[in-house]
């Protein structure tokens, strides 16, 4: 799919629009980078099928991930979220696929669903507002190995993190959790936007369709 | 030019926190949209074959639980053509009592309660509250946590909550697998601060569930319900599933209640256009439905949503007083942070605060909020001296006592020790006496020496693994020489066998005497009637450590 600079301003003009706020997030302070997708190209090439590797990690994208939304809650721009990942768990050495789930948008389930195709076992879910967690196949859907509930928080590095710790997973590994991290603050500001967000990632949830693999491009 | 004054006002607080204007279609409103339902019942052969203007064979899943166990049918045709405005003013009226109102509500349906509610407003909900609470005297809730899962720390927090007056303590973790720690460490500083306190560990179900029948928690909260099948479904749960979990803590006798509340439909995607205040009395529906004795409702976590629109917080007040109005125990939430704004967050919390419901806070943090692992609360450790003093100011009973910082420390210490203690009976990771020292004093986890992360969460499992239960525990206290705490927590096991704190709204005294809505219900009927504050507790309320008296001059 390939989505324009002048179409990528539209959509986040529409949102923007919708979203209708009398005051709420900052959207012109530094946090807010309005970043192209146009510098990753995602592909879906069929149905997502159950790997065997033991040395891969899925990444689970919930349904509007990098398509319908392109940004974090807090405007980290989804391939810069998904670079960080891949690398983190590339520099464990292990390999990664990235699916696409669209059965669901509740992320401990895209996550689960992710883990139970993987080789290892292992599985990251990431919904469009930024919300992750990393989930191993023989735990229930809403456990977890880690959760990362306050997707305000979520920066660069603790996507990188998430990686690299998912890729120690899948070796067996039991590794230092990422540093958990709570804003008090972060609902008073962040949670009526967060269901704005969700409601607009549920809108694409086809409960009837597959994961689908994917293919993604950085240039 | 720019206003100045815009610009002041720009930087206040309230304007740090984020509204929306309503969105109907999605269900952004707080109450009445116009998508909501109207109200009616038909009834044949003793069934309920339409509901809220749907025919039985347009139910669906929550709609059938609904009609077929949570609507009482006898008064059920009379109460539906009554006018809303009547009978929401039977709620205001003392010379009504709580009996003859449960005779009515009972037999609604959820959009004619609704359409009753809607009638009042916030000062009318707040006296229909203070008739309606199950429970005649008012208590409090809190939430022990931190930010590194620290058990010791745990411990001294739940401790010094116990002896700040929480009847009911909730902990949780920030990583899944600490929970069992997390459960000890509640469990035995409570029991050291006041013996008889229930504590909880708020966790995935299934977990949740293998701690409470371990004996490591006494009660459970966190079994949420949802107002529309999507989001039931999304969480792979019916109502059934949710009656038969609730069935397997009735099981072993333990204390739970259901959680819901406005605005999670919505937040999660699937609210039918809906009003949150309609699909929240869905939620209580299948709650009562259910057979459960009570909820934690008032929006809890999703509360930024309904406090972002038009008339959120009275939809908050509005739930609180529907599950009184089907006769359950009410947790009446103020315990997630919704606002930077502190007159925003008192004014919220005044609703439930003045009126006193059966747990006003569920919780209110123990800690500093940067510890506060429920993603913050709207009361926290630091606001402890004003509580206290709102509760002088207005005399009214808000469930907590001012204590001088040498109870503090000295509880907080034996707590550690305790603590210490048994995880050495137990051949858990060794807790230092330089960990112990810091929990004693300690404000928060940053205070705190940090842990061998990964060698506790082997410990966790393993503890698991080799089946350790809350017998375990009680034996460990006792060899510790820690007889009194293991005398605690056993009696707290014992209470599982008895059941009575099974009933609505139940809490435990010191003397692990139940005090619940069936031994001690609330029978307010006017000034002077109902819950009175005692002069020996007004004496304690009053007793501030900051008061000057005209000897000291």
């Amino acid at each position: 799919m390939v989505i324009d600079e002048r179409l990528l301003k539209s959509v986040i003009a529409e949102v923007l629009q919708e979203m209708n706020f009398d005051n709420t997030v900052d959207v012109k302070g530094d946090q807010f980078i309005p970043e192209e997708i146009s510098n990753m190209d995602i592909k879906e090439i069929g149905d997502a099928q159950k790997g065997s590797a033991p040395n891969e990690v899925v990444i689970g994208l919930a349904a509007a991930f990098g398509v319908h939304q392109t940004k974090t809650i807090v405007g980290v721009p989804h391939y810069e979220v998904l670079r960080e990942v891949i690398a983190g768990i590339e520099e464990e050495g292990m390999n990664y696929r990235i699916v696409k789930v669209y059965r669901t948008s509740d992320v401990a389930f895209v996550a689960h669903d992710s883990a139970k195709l993987s080789g290892s076992g292992i599985g990251i879910g990431i919904q469009s507002k930024g919300t992750t967690v990393i989930h191993q196949k023989d735990l229930f859907p809403l456990s977890n190995l880690e959760l990362f509930s306050q997707a305000p928080l979520l920066d660069l590095k603790a996507y990188r993190d998430i990686g690299r710790n998912a890729a120690r997973y899948a070796k067996g590994e039991s590794p230092n959790p990422v540093p958990v991290k709570n804003d008090q603050m972060a609902r008073p500001k962040y949670q009526a936007i967060a269901a704005l967000l969700h409601i607009k990632e549920t809108q694409y949830v086809d409960g009837n369709k597959r994961p689908q693999e994917l293919n993604i491009e950085f240039k | 030019m720019k206003s100045k004054r815009f610009e002041v006002l720009e930087q206040r607080p309230v304007n740090q926190d984020g509204f929306v204007k309503e969105w109907t279609e999605v269900g952004l409103i707080a109450m009445d949209s116009p998508n909501d339902p109207k109200p009616s019942i038909k009834i044949e052969n003793g069934k309920i074959v339409e509901l809220d203007g749907k025919r039985r064979e347009d139910f669906d899943m929550l709609d059938v639980f609904i009609a077929d166990y949570a609507i009482k049918l006898d008064n059920a045709e009379k109460v539906m053509k009554m006018d809303s405005a009547i009978l929401a003013r039977k709620l205001v009226d003392i010379n009504v009592s709580r009996k003859e109102i449960l005779d009515l509500t009972l037999s609604m349906t959820p959009a004619k309660i609704v359409e009753v509610v809607s009638q009042m407003n916030v000062l009318e909900m707040m006296m229909s509250v203070t008739k309606m609470r199950a429970r005649k005297i008012p208590t409090n809730q809190c939430h022990v946590t931190n930010l590194k899962d620290n058990p010791i720390q745990i411990a001294a927090d739940a401790a010094e909550a116990a002896i700040r007056g929480f009847d009911e303590q909730e902990t949780t973790v920030g990583i899944a697998r600490y929970a069992p720690f997390n459960a000890l460490g509640i469990l035995v500083g409570a029991q050291v601060g006041r013996p008889g306190v229930l504590t909880q560990c708020a966790v995935e179900e299934a977990t949740e569930l293998k701690l409470g029948m371990r004996g490591l928690t006494a009660y459970a909260e966190t079994v949420s319900v949802y107002g529309t099948e999507a989001v039931f479904m999304d969480g792979d749960d019916t109502p059934w599933s949710k009656a038969f979990l609730a069935s397997c803590y009735a099981s072993r006798g333990l204390k739970m209640r259901f959680t819901s509340g406005t605005g999670s439909e919505v937040q999660m995607g699937y609210s039918e256009g809906k009003s949150m205040l309609y699909l929240e009395a869905r939620c209580l529906y299948v709650t009562k439905g259910a057979g459960v004795q009570g909820t934690q409702n008032g929006s809890v976590s999703c509360v930024g949503v309904p406090a972002g629109v038009p008339g959120g917080i009275r939809a908050i007040l509005a739930e609180n007083l529907i599950a009184m109005m089907l006769d359950l125990e009410c947790a009446s939430s103020n315990d997630q942070t919704f606002t930077h704004s502190d007159l925003r967050r008192v004014a919220r919390t005044l609703m439930q605060l003045v009126p006193g419901t059966d747990f006003i806070c569920s919780g209110y943090s123990a800690t500093p909020n940067y510890d506060n692992m429920f993603a913050g609360s709207n009361w926290d450790a630091e606001d402890y001296d004003d509580w206290n003093i709102i509760q002088r100011d207005l005399k009214i009973d808000g469930g907590l006592i001012p204590v001088t910082e040498e109870e503090v420390v000295k509880v907080r210490n034996k707590a550690a020790r305790a603590i210490q203690a048994l995880f050495r009976e137990l051949e858990l990771p060794e807790i230092t006496d330089e960990e112990v020292e810091a929990a004693t004093y300690a404000h928060g986890s940053k205070d705190m020496p940090e842990r061998n992360v990964v060698e506790d969460l082997k410990a966790t499992e393993e503890m698991m693994n080799r089946g350790i239960t809350g017998i375990d525990v009680v034996k460990a206290l006792y060899r510790a020489g820690f007889e009194d705490v293991a005398e605690s927590v056993f009696n707290l096991l014992k209470e599982r066998i008895a059941g009575d704190y099974l009933h609505t709204a139940a809490i435990v005294d010191k003397d692990f005497k139940v005090i619940s809505a069936v031994n001690y219900p609330n029978d307010y009927a006017g000034p002077q009637t109902g819950y009175q504050i005692s002069d020996e507790r007004w004496a304690e309320i009053s007793n501030i450590r900051n008061a000057v008296s005209p000897e000291d001059f």
